[in-house]
């Protein structure tokens, strides 16, 4: 079939509707993460999810189920442990070891084809079928209307802890949250990239966006943005090559953030120069405004 | 509130923790417009009184008020200055944004941009005069400038007393000096209060009106001529303390973990101190 009959194909417009579904989210979320240094904590609520997933093929339930329930206990669990976001690494190390031991002894134990437990590995976007497309609207809609709730709390919580916790921003509560929006997410992102790379929808766009802004709202932007590009274009690209999907998103994603991380070093170094060139400090240590920055009316 | 009416109330404040009395009968009324510095050795809970004033920790005994009323978690007539901690380079934020927080950043929903809102932050940059670095990433911003904000941040909702924990750490004498000077106008200008958590009493000396030295089992209070005495020390501390005045500095020499040990581990201790806090 050439690349112009597949476009015509309903499960490749199944596919590119779910990847984009998927990408929004996981760019969006990806932000705070992200700001709260919590890759590994995205990591572990992955490969549990794949734990929760291997149970329900075991069981003989829909390993999609299994999935949310594995990635919502474990994103609560974490929620509670890491208030701070970036302490107790080491805990999530344990759980995440031996959640995935049992994952494998689950694995072994089920009968059926092993290519379940594969394209939960490393994704199976070209398999989604209209009823997980559903599955993935309504999930995706769960976070982003929580996301647009609960902003600015969980911005200030990100970026200034103390100085939310003083205003009345229950970090706790914050904390909870976000993961439980993070484990939704990654159970989304698991059906496209598979557990083992759901780091490249999460993080790596994310990343990427960080590098290019300082503005919070635009970071969000850029960082669905890149998901978005990277996760359509990975899907057209297999289409062209018989090469895995997941490994084209990944190398798009990871290729924008290559290409941000260029772009962001110069910016530094011209905000930098900007910040030496407007800022003139007087001898007391008192900054002085240059008359061209004079105070805006 | 009638002038001159105390905006700190504590009469017999007791605070436990972990199993430890932190501090016992504690009388504190601190006045509008007044610079109280609270010192003393780590664990032994500055921090925890502050957090006492944003209601975040309960006493364990005794009273406390705050403008008259009971502490109020995220109440907009506190200010707060965490301790100096640099923001990552990459962090997605300017100091405008950080300031904005301190505005609406509690509220839940997505932002509302308004020139109401936009116009108080411009206001607060412009007094402390941050407008020239206010739309750079915070992240590049030297640790001073970072600091301002922070204070920004603070007095954006226009408090009537401001919390400062530590806010010099690691900041150079110069910096120190701007962000004292910052805190000392804008309680001479607005009468706020400020209470401010420090290792390093120098640096604020000529601004502070009273200090408030917290010993493990006592505590004093008093201008800094009566409080920061060999006598009050050594008897706060039960043990020889020698309080040496040198070219205007004050010198604390014997008590375990005083304030020319401020550059070594004490940063580090007390941010254990303020970990088991969030218990």
């Amino acid at each position: 079939m050439s690349f112009a009959q597949l476009l015509d194909e309903p499960f490749v417009h199944t596919a590119l509707l779910a990847g984009a579904v998927v990408a929004v989210v996981s760019g969006a979320i990806g932000i705070f993460v992200v700001i709260r240094g919590m890759s590994f904590a995205v990591h572990a609520v992955s490969e549990l999810g794949f734990t929760g997933a291997a149970g329900a093929l075991v069981l003989g339930a829909d390993p999609v189920v299994g999935l949310l329930v594995g990635s919502l206990a474990v994103g609560a669990i974490l929620g509670l442990l890491t208030v701070r976001g970036r302490e107790r690494d080491s805990a999530i190390g344990s759980f995440l070891a031996f959640g995935l031991g049992i994952g494998v002894l689950l694995i072994s134990l089920y009968q059926g084809y092993a290519t379940q437990a594969t394209s939960l590995l490393f994704g199976s976007i070209v398999g989604v079928s209209q009823r997980q497309l559903a599955l993935l609207v309504i999930v995706a809609v769960i976070v982003l209307v929580s996301l647009s709730l609960t902003y600015r709390p969980l911005l200030f919580a990100s970026v200034d802890p103390d100085g939310a916790e003083a205003r009345g921003v229950s970090l706790r509560l914050i904390s909870v949250v976000l993961l439980l929006l993070v484990a939704l997410t990654t159970a989304e992102a698991i059906q496209v990239v598979g557990v083992l790379l759901v780091l490249t929808l999460v993080i790596t766009p994310a990343a990427a966006a960080t590098r290019l802004t300082a503005r919070p709202g635009l970071a969000l932007v850029f960082s669905i943005c890149i998901a978005v590009a990277a996760t359509e274009g990975g899907i057209l690209l297999s289409l062209l090559k018989p090469y895995p999907t997941s490994f084209f998103i990944s190398a798009l994603s990871f290729a924008a953030y290559v290409v941000a991380r260029v772009l962001g070093a110069r910016r530094t170094v011209r905000a930098g120069r900007a910040l030496a060139g407007g800022v003139e400090t007087d001898e007391d240590g008192t900054v002085v405004p240059q008359t061209s920055s004079a105070p805006i009316a | 509130m009638t002038a001159g009416a105390p905006v700190v109330e504590i009469r017999a404040g007791k605070l436990r923790f972990g199993g430890r009395t932190l501090w016992r009968g504690l009388d504190l009324s601190v006045a509008p417009g007044e610079f109280l510095a609270i010192l003393g050795p780590n664990g032994v809970g500055k921090t925890s009184l502050l957090r006492v004033l944003l209601g975040l920790t309960t006493l364990t005994e005794g009273s406390v008020e705050v403008l008259g009323r009971p502490p109020a978690r995220g109440s907009s007539s506190v200010g707060y200055v965490p301790q100096q901690r640099a923001f990552e380079q990459t962090l997605p934020l300017r100091g405008r944004d950080l300031v904005g927080l301190g505005v609406d950043g509690h509220r839940w929903g997505l932002p509302r941009p308004s020139r109401g809102r936009r116009s108080q932050v411009e206001a607060t940059l412009e007094s402390i005069r941050a407008q020239s670095y206010a739309d750079a990433p915070l992240g590049l911003l030297s640790g001073g400038e970072q600091q301002r904000l922070r204070v920004a941040q603070a007095l954006v909702s226009d408090p009537s007393i401001l919390l400062c924990d530590e806010p010099l750490l690691s900041l150079d004498p110069r910096h120190q000096r701007a962000v004292v000077d910052l805190l000392n106008a804008r309680r001479l200008d607005q009468e706020t209060a400020v209470m401010f958590v420090t290792h390093e009493i120098n640096p604020i000396l000529p601004v502070v009106d009273r200090v408030l030295y917290l010993a493990p089992d006592s505590w004093a209070v008093g201008s800094p001529d009566h409080v920061l005495t060999t006598e009050t020390l050594s008897g706060l501390y039960g043990t020889p303390v020698d309080v040496l005045r040198v070219r205007g500095r004050i010198i604390v020499v014997g008590a375990p973990d005083e304030p020319d040990s401020a550059l070594g581990p004490a940063g580090h201790a007390h941010e254990i101190e303020r970990r088991e806090g969030d218990r």
